[in-house]
């Protein structure tokens, strides 16, 4: 059971919070207290209760490590060496 | 919302995906031989099936749905006693999906279409404040689940719950039936998609063990396509240079040691036994006992179920669900697939749960089997 949705902690009242998820959903009494959370900060909510606070700066770091193992492959090349290697239309 | 959720408009980035397709494609036909890999997340079928990311694989490389789906791998004997438990009068509180899973006679739908109470809750919050409420009844939390769901139990337990309600413990632990899988060779799958939120709360510690022996390529991973593109990249990377590795895509959220003090109360609360994974088989150390302490919020116990978790299950007369459960076939093989099992009239659990390989394939309409490499 891995649905895990992305939200922001706008409130801390004791072992509880409430986490905006973005596009006007905001929920009241989700768990926080497993995890290290401050107000600001982004969560992995899981039935009504935080698994994980995200790592933002990984996750932008992640980001360019994908944009510098591709740089080298322009769109053009890609989409020729592509044709020759897997055959057919792209 | 800006920040991170902005930031994740680049795991769906087109270009990435294009460049990455190229990059499985360059390393697939250089490792020539057929590599089948499996995924263990009802959430990763999802993606893998919404973004059509099968089409983008050379044909020597597949992505099979394992055994990921919580409702799917509950016992029916589970979701009968706690449907019996309705009819009994007592209040039975769970997650959406899990009402409408069939057992071996009926699912909590059909038990409160006959008069029982069954409730739909987020969390289990929801069900010790609803027994707090009405100290009148009984209460009963059917709590289904992997180790991503348990904690919230386990925390709820130790802070203390009310004196009426008590717990029917089913969750199964996903380390211990992935390690089973890789172990075994009967399903010659050659390397694994670990279960991202799984992954955050457990770590990849408990994976280390099972890795040792049978030195297949593992990699946690998130839930955008990239993600599953990314991951699928280094899994063949891995089989290239012939050097086999846990590894770890999803760094935004997991870790080595995982969430621990989730799993501190985890450890505080269950006991690992045996599980039985519905249709399948029992899977070693795959499943939640509650410790002799909180014996007295067993429902088991409290109620005289007999522990009947060895029995055989039953599916539907046709249904091939524990065939789909655990990768073998493709849910257009079974005869019932979008017949007479439908989402909106689901005979077989896959298809009740939005986690579930037959409704995902079933609603994006999905007719014919994925090319397979090996038949």
């Amino acid at each position: 059971m891995c649905v895990a949705f992305p939200g922001k902690v706008v409130e801390i009242t004791g072992d509880f919070g409430k986490v905006d998820f973005g596009n006007g959903t905001v929920r009241d009494n989700i768990l926080l207290s497993l995890v290290n959370a401050k107000v600001g900060d982004y969560v992995l909510v899981h039935a009504g209760y935080a698994i994980q606070v995200v790592d933002e700066e990984e996750a932008v770091r992640t980001v360019e490590i994908w944009n510098e193992m591709t740089k080298d492959l322009p769109q053009e090349k890609k989409r020729q060496d592509f044709n020759e290697i897997v055959g057919g239309g792209e | 919302m800006s920040e991170y959720l902005s930031i994740l408009k680049y795991y769906r980035d087109p270009n990435l995906a294009k460049a990455l397709r190229f990059k499985i494609a360059e390393l697939a036909k250089k490792i020539e031989e057929n590599i089948m890999i499996m995924h263990v997340c009802g959430s990763h079928e999802w993606t893998i099936t919404h973004y059509g990311i099968r089409s983008l694989l050379p044909e020597n490389v597949e992505v099979r749905a394992g055994p990921g789906c919580p409702v799917c791998i509950t016992p029916a004997t589970d979701i009968d006693d706690a449907a019996k438990l309705a009819l009994d009068g007592v209040v039975v509180a769970t997650y959406g999906d899990m009402t409408r899973a069939r057992g071996t006679r009926m699912s909590l739908e059909e038990a409160r279409a006959l008069g029982g109470d069954v409730r739909v809750i987020y969390g289990v919050q929801d069900a010790v404040r609803m027994a707090r409420r009405e100290p009148n009844k009984d209460f009963l939390f059917f709590a289904v689940g992997m180790d991503t769901t348990a904690p919230a139990t386990a925390f709820e337990m130790i802070k203390g719950v009310p004196e009426n309600l008590s717990f029917l413990v089913s969750y199964r632990y996903t380390p211990a039936i992935q390690g089973s899988v890789m172990e075994s060779n009967v399903l010659g799958i050659d390397a694994f998609i670990s279960a991202g939120h799984s992954v955050t709360v457990t770590g990849l510690k408990p994976y280390y063990e099972y890795f040792l022996k049978s030195k297949k390529p593992m990699v946690a991973t998130g839930f955008e396509p990239i993600d599953v593109l990314m991951a699928i990249y280094m899994i063949l990377k891995q089989i290239d240079e012939g050097r086999p590795r846990i590894e770890n895509e999803y760094t935004r959220s997991v870790t080595w040691e995982g969430n621990v003090k989730a799993q501190e109360v985890m450890d505080r609360v269950f006991d690992l036994e045996d599980g039985y994974v519905r249709g399948v088989a029992v899977f070693p150390r795959a499943g939640f006992r509650l410790k002799e302490e909180f014996r007295g919020k067993d429902a088991r116990a409290q109620y005289g179920i007999r522990d009947r978790t060895k029995t055989q299950d039953e599916y539907v007369a046709g249904a091939r669900c524990g065939e789909v459960v655990m990768g073998l076939i493709d849910p257009p093989e079974c005869p019932l697939y979008r017949k007479t099992c439908k989402p909106e009239d689901p005979k077989g659990a896959p298809m009740v749960s939005q986690e579930g390989t037959c409704w995902i394939w079933a609603t994006h309409r999905i007719v014919n089997v994925s090319p397979r490499c090996r038949r």
